[in-house]
């Protein structure tokens, strides 16, 4: 990270700060930095940034920074630091929202995860129910490693875990029509 | 007593053994489960990762189905409990979100009916002393590790089931049911949910870190309440051990089939025959699947 003039970026982000606080209701000011987030976080060791440190960046003012972490990407919502965290700072809720403003600037730091996230949603969309079998075969094809996992797929076809064919539900026009409205109220803006 | 029943998309293909044992027993413990009809995806983490109001309307379109018919929810998918619990407290505790939600969703839901993990319903609400008294092939000598996971205990404001760092819910239940539950202590680590997929670098060491806990603690087995984790446990063990040039034979369980054994049924009718890890050896090294009247007696 390169050196940065602290009060300046804290003038020119307050408002991306506060729509970050705004829409995960997490206020960035009740952290006081005691990291009990970060220890028992187990995917940290693995992050560009802890949890505390990427609450630090937002509190710095410094939102372009955490959202060009990978941190986000990879927390795996296990809620383990928000279940101990002594201020109930709602981090896996601020990494969400982290996360989908970094989309909307086109900053996919993990592109595998996102592949995956919406090969998922889109087997929802289309069946109403996820489809595991279709959702292994469009997330290998797309993240262009089309054998992976190629060794467990004939255990679990034989064991009848998985099936070629999607399970469609009836009121599949219910479903769509749930996504519709959500994107009309902009909620999906990516 | 009945439940409207959520079996979630994992129910009906990976974890298919844990939906068949599930109703197996609830049945045998008089425990009515009404499927929720044409219930659909609760979103799962990639609903909530993208959208915040779609992580909540997907799981309340279910709800509010089963509460037209004035019935509680039980949820069997640890993961799916989490996204309608927080779908549920989201409509109750606003009135707006409420609004938004039924408009959404096109019914209408108020959120009167509670939504329940089916390990709590066993456990709390036809209770211990009766399923003991039901088994008739105890789990004897049978060391087992009480794996929750996350999403099952936290957070635990939400999911208001046990405590979020050392639920003994299950513990209970392994001790009700004869067997023997370890004392370890990554009985609430992750096990990387889908980052096994996506980030199998990262997935693999933590599976690898929970299943070498348990065996380390003395288990001969690990016990869980969740498709997702049974399904890294168990299917990706080998690939786990190997990684980090270790083995194991730790077969993994659905409490689920455990008390389906304990109360006589058959390892086929529970789909213990449908594991990577084959856990009949094991059971067989216990006795446990031969009927206590047949049993050689041990001096
Ligand atoms: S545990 Fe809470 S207060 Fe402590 S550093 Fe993490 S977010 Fe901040
Ligand atoms: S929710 Fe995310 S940031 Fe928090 S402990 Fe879990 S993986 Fe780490």
């Amino acid at each position: 990270m390169e050196r940065v003039e602290l009060a300046g970026s804290l003038r020119r982000n307050q408002a991306l700060k506060s729509q970050v606080e705004a829409e995960s209701g997490v206020v960035l000011s009740d952290c006081y930095q005691c990291g009990k987030c970060s220890a028992g976080c187990p995917v940290a060791a693995w992050m560009d940034y802890t949890p505390r440190q990427v609450i630090r960046l937002l509190q710095l003012g410094l939102v372009e920074e955490a959202l060009k972490s990978h941190t986000p990407w990879l927390c795996a919502c296990c809620q383990a630091c928000y279940t101990r965290c002594p201020r109930e700072v709602n981090l896996p809720r601020l990494m969400e929202v982290v996360r989908q403003e970094a989309r909307r600037r086109g900053l996919i730091n993990e592109k595998k995860v996102d592949i995956f996230e919406r090969a998922f949603l889109g087997t929802v969309e289309r069946y109403g129910r996820a489809h595991e079998m279709g959702l292994i075969v469009q997330y290998n094809l797309q993240s262009g490693q089309p054998f992976k996992d190629a060794m467990l797929a004939p255990p679990l076809l034989l064991k009848g875990k998985i099936s070629p064919f999607p399970m469609k539900i009836k009121d599949v026009a219910g479903i769509k029509d749930i996504f519709t409205r959500v994107r009309a109220r902009g909620g999906d803006r990516s | 007593m009945k439940y409207a029943y959520y079996p979630g998309c994992s129910l009906e293909a990976t974890a298919k053994e844990y939906n068949q044992s599930a109703k197996l027993v609830a049945r045998h413990l008089g425990v009515e489960l009404w499927e929720i009809p044409d219930w659909s995806c609760c979103g799962a983490t990639a609903a909530h990762n993208n959208n915040h109001l779609l992580s909540l309307a997907l799981p309340a379109r279910n709800l509010a189905i089963a509460e037209a018919e004035g019935l509680d929810v039980a949820v069997p998918c640890a993961a799916c409990f989490n996204r309608l619990r927080a779908a549920e407290t989201a409509v109750r505790e606003s009135e707006s979100m409420r609004a938004t939600i039924s408009e959404i969703i096109g019914r209408d839901y108020r959120a009167t009916n509670k939504t329940r993990a089916l390990l709590d319903v066993m456990v709390n609400e036809v209770g211990l002393e009766k399923i003991k008294e039901q088994v008739v092939k105890p789990l004897a000598g049978l060391k087992l590790a009480a794996y929750y996971g996350c999403l099952l205990v936290r957070p635990p404001k939400l999911t208001a089931f046990d405590d979020p760092e050392d639920p003994m819910a299950m513990d209970r239940l392994i001790d009700a049911l004869g067997g023997e539950a370890v004392s370890w202590s990554y009985k609430t680590e992750c096990c990387g949910g889908s980052l096994a997929t996506a980030r199998g670098d990262i997935g693999v060491r933590m599976i690898y870190q929970v299943l070498r806990h348990a065996r380390d603690a003395g288990a001969e087995g690990v016990v869980t309440a969740c498709p997702l984790c049974f399904l890294n446990l168990d299917m990706r063990e080998a690939q786990a051990a190997a990684a980090h040039g270790d083995q194991f034979q730790l077969p993994i369980f659905y409490f689920t089939e455990l008390m389906g054994l304990a109360l006589g049924y058959a390892p086929k009718d529970l789909g213990l025959t449908t594991h990577f890890v084959n856990p009949l050896p094991l059971l067989e090294a216990k006795e446990i699947l031969r009927h206590p009247a047949t049993r050689r007696e041990t001096a």
